[in-house]
């Protein structure tokens, strides 16, 4: 069998004439007055993992809930494969989802549970069982196909749920939250067993999170919601390094935020004069500013250094340190600017030799030019 | 402090009980067990032993269990009230008859209650409390008072045949009092409350998720019908069924103001038994009899419910 061609590595959204597996052209969606999903379009490609990231009620588990079908657009059309899925029912669709609570049917046996679907499609019994016992191996439940989900523990429930929701071999895959209910180091796992997984069956994911860490691990790409709206759209470096507004510079990571005034510039080199950083930020110039245009400059903690001695660099302002806590691979800093404003900083830990800067210290910020993000919006 | 609370007076009572053996979880326990054993296990005791008594014409009309003899105390009893139960064919009759009705009545309440159940769990709220509240709403007049209305609308110049010969369905008016249709009609209408109430509690606390994940893997709505509402309503199923079952067994007032002579039920025969043939023995082994009879669906009731209480 020739192996799957993965999304991962071919980034089919980057060719303009890539033909897209979903296509969600303007779909919007009211509950009497209140608009949940606002005007959203959006291209999804075949074995795409495709997060779709946002706090609660930025509307990304109803633009879920509209795909699987248990909604239906206000208006606007969604397309799988080539088809107009608007009048189809949720049980003929080549979707398949996996639910937050995982929906577990209480009365019936691991077994039973995911060999439903194909049941209900008329595969034979004895085909559907080892369908069933293959995929219970793949998601490493073997052993446990007669339980009921009562007696397993909710990291089985999940992968019961997972297993459940691939039997069928759906054309796109839909999980909301799906690691919402698991303690952290049962997530890191079963995020790195989801991607295997859905490498493995190059079943294209659709996948709702809250958790910006989870996107960032998990995606192909990211949409990043916020009331109703998509507001940004990109790989997850993207996302994070050149975010478009600071709702996403600030529900990605963590991020420092300047306001500012775009003053004059030199070539490669633009001035922002900013009262709260009690100096002028240079930054290198973004296209289509104009002079007196208020911005704001997002830096994140990673890109500021700390030093005891003033450091050659175009940014530099000075501090005292407020608080450190240390995590192990990093310590992070709050660092109390003359003028009151406090930055966050984040500094590896893999230089043994040099004595920690600690509570108190006054302390030189220093950055790159290219570490300050312009933001307009 | 530890001193003051183990002098108060509070203290010295409940380390007196508690020497007893007697704690305040026993004592919680004591009351309900006492109201049973009194208004329960005694009446019954009473009720058994007139079982095996001879009738006598005397007050009561039966004959002692303990007779004070010239040698001492001796017991007189007899399973003959319970032997002549098999002899006459009416009791056998009238139990299988009882049971008929009241398995039918039980049936036909499941099948009009679920529709009424589910879609009272499945409206939103404030609908939802108005329609439980209209389903409750019969038991605030008396029951043997809507029996009566039942009598206005069935019988032959009642409201029912007054309406059809009116719209011209029928031509002549429809003899439904004093036959077991209406007997059913009664017990349908009085239990109906018993079987959607339990039902409700169930299916009030079916998870939207289940159906939704049951068509996302491809099941219709009647196939999700089946295979994920019903099992899983099946503890309320079985409890609104006892509820009209054991009931309707031995109903005797809607036998007897709706039936007709015909309508044999195991109430309407104890009742004759007792007031119109002054036979207290014979009636008290009617009535033992049929609790053993009733004591079964309990039971049955009693194994659904622990299992319902494995599974969540």
């Amino acid at each position: 069998m020739a192996e799957p061609s993965l999304a991962a590595d071919a980034k089919p959204w980057r060719d303009a004439a890539a033909k897209p597996f979903i296509r969600i052209k303007n779909i919007t969606k009211k509950f009497g007055d209140f608009t949940a999903v606002d005007d959203v379009s959006l291209d999804i490609y075949k074995g795409e993992l495709f997060c779709l990231l946002g706090g609660s009620g930025c509307g990304k588990s109803t633009l879920l809930r509209m795909l699987a079908g248990f909604e239906t657009p206000t208006s606007g059309t969604i397309e799988i494969d080539g088809q107009d899925v608007a009048s189809v029912a949720a049980f003929n669709r080549p979707t398949n989802m996996m639910f937050q609570s995982y929906a577990l049917f209480p009365h019936m046996s691991v077994e039973k549970n995911v060999a439903y679907g194909l049941l209900r499609e008329g595969v034979p019994k004895p085909e559907a069982m080892v369908r069933v016992a293959d995929m219970l191996r793949l998601v490493k439940l073997d052993g446990f196909a007669k339980r009921k989900p009562h007696q397993l523990s909710g990291g089985q429930q999940q992968r019961v749920a997972l297993a459940r929701s691939l039997i069928k071999q759906p054309k796109l895959l839909l999980l909301d939250e799906p690691l919402g209910a698991l303690d952290k180091k049962l997530r890191e796992e079963t995020q790195f067993e989801l991607i295997r997984i859905q490498e493995t069956l190059g079943v294209t994911f659709i996948v709702v999170t809250h958790d910006q860490e989870e996107a960032m691990t998990l995606s192909t790409r990211i949409g990043v919601m916020n009331d109703g709206k998509i507001v940004q759209v990109g790989e997850p470096p993207q996302i994070y390094e050149d975010p478009c507004s600071k709702y996403v510079a600030d529900f990605i990571g963590s991020v420092n935020m300047f306001e500012g005034i775009v003053d004059a510039g030199v070539p490669d080199t633009l001035r922002i004069k900013s009262l709260e950083a009690g100096t002028e930020l240079l930054v290198e110039p973004p296209q289509g500013l104009k002079i007196g245009q208020p911005v704001s400059v997002a830096i994140r903690p990673e890109r500021i250094m700390l030093t005891r001695e003033k450091p050659e660099s175009p940014n530099v302002v000075y501090g005292e340190v407020e608080e450190v806590a240390y995590l192990g691979n990093v310590s992070t800093y709050r660092v109390k600017l003359e003028n009151g404003k406090t930055l966050k900083v984040t500094k590896s830990n893999r230089l043994h030799d040099e004595e920690p800067i600690m509570w108190d210290e006054k302390v030189y910020l220093s950055w790159s030019k290219a570490a300050g993000i312009v933001l307009t919006e | 402090m530890t001193t003051l609370r183990s002098s108060s007076p509070w203290r010295l009572t409940a380390s007196g009980l508690a020497k007893l053996g007697l704690n305040g979880r026993a004592l919680v326990i004591a009351v309900p067990m006492i109201w049973l054993l009194v208004f329960f296990l005694i009446p019954f005791l009473v009720v058994l032993k007139i079982s095996v008594a001879e009738p006598m014409i005397a007050r009561p009309p039966y004959s002692p269990l303990f007779i004070e003899g010239q040698d001492g105390w001796s017991i007189k009893a007899t399973l003959g009230n319970y032997a002549y139960l098999f002899e006459d064919s009416l009791y056998i009759n009238a139990y299988l008859s009882s049971i008929k009705i009241a398995f039918f009545s039980t049936v036909f309440s499941l099948l009009i209650g679920y529709p009424m159940a589910y879609y009272i769990a499945r409206s939103p709220e404030p609908k939802r409390s108005l329609l439980l509240i209209l389903i409750v709403l019969p038991f605030w007049t008396s029951f043997l008072l809507r029996v009566y209305a039942w009598i206005g609308i069935l019988k032959g110049k009642g409201v029912l045949n007054a309406f059809l010969l009116k719209l011209g369905v029928i031509n002549e008016p429809l003899i439904i009092m004093q036959t077991d249709i209406a007997v059913y009609i009664g017990i349908v209408y009085t239990y109906l409350p018993f079987m959607i109430l339990p039902l409700y509690a169930n299916l009030v606390k079916l998870d939207d998720a289940l159906l939704e994940a049951s068509a996302d893997l491809g099941a219709g709505p009647i196939s999700t019908f089946f295979r994920i509402t019903i099992p899983l309503s099946l503890p309320g199923i079985v409890a609104g069924s006892m509820l009209v079952f054991i009931p309707a067994i031995g109903e005797f007032v809607i036998p007897a103001l709706l039936g007709g002579p015909d309508t044999l039920m195991i109430g309407k025969v104890l009742w004759t038994e007792f007031f119109s043939n002054r036979d207290w023995p014979v009636a008290s082994a009617v009535a033992i009899a049929m609790l053993v009879l009733l004591v079964i669906p309990i039971m049955l009731l009693r194994l659904a419910q622990s299992k319902q209480g494995d599974s969540a």
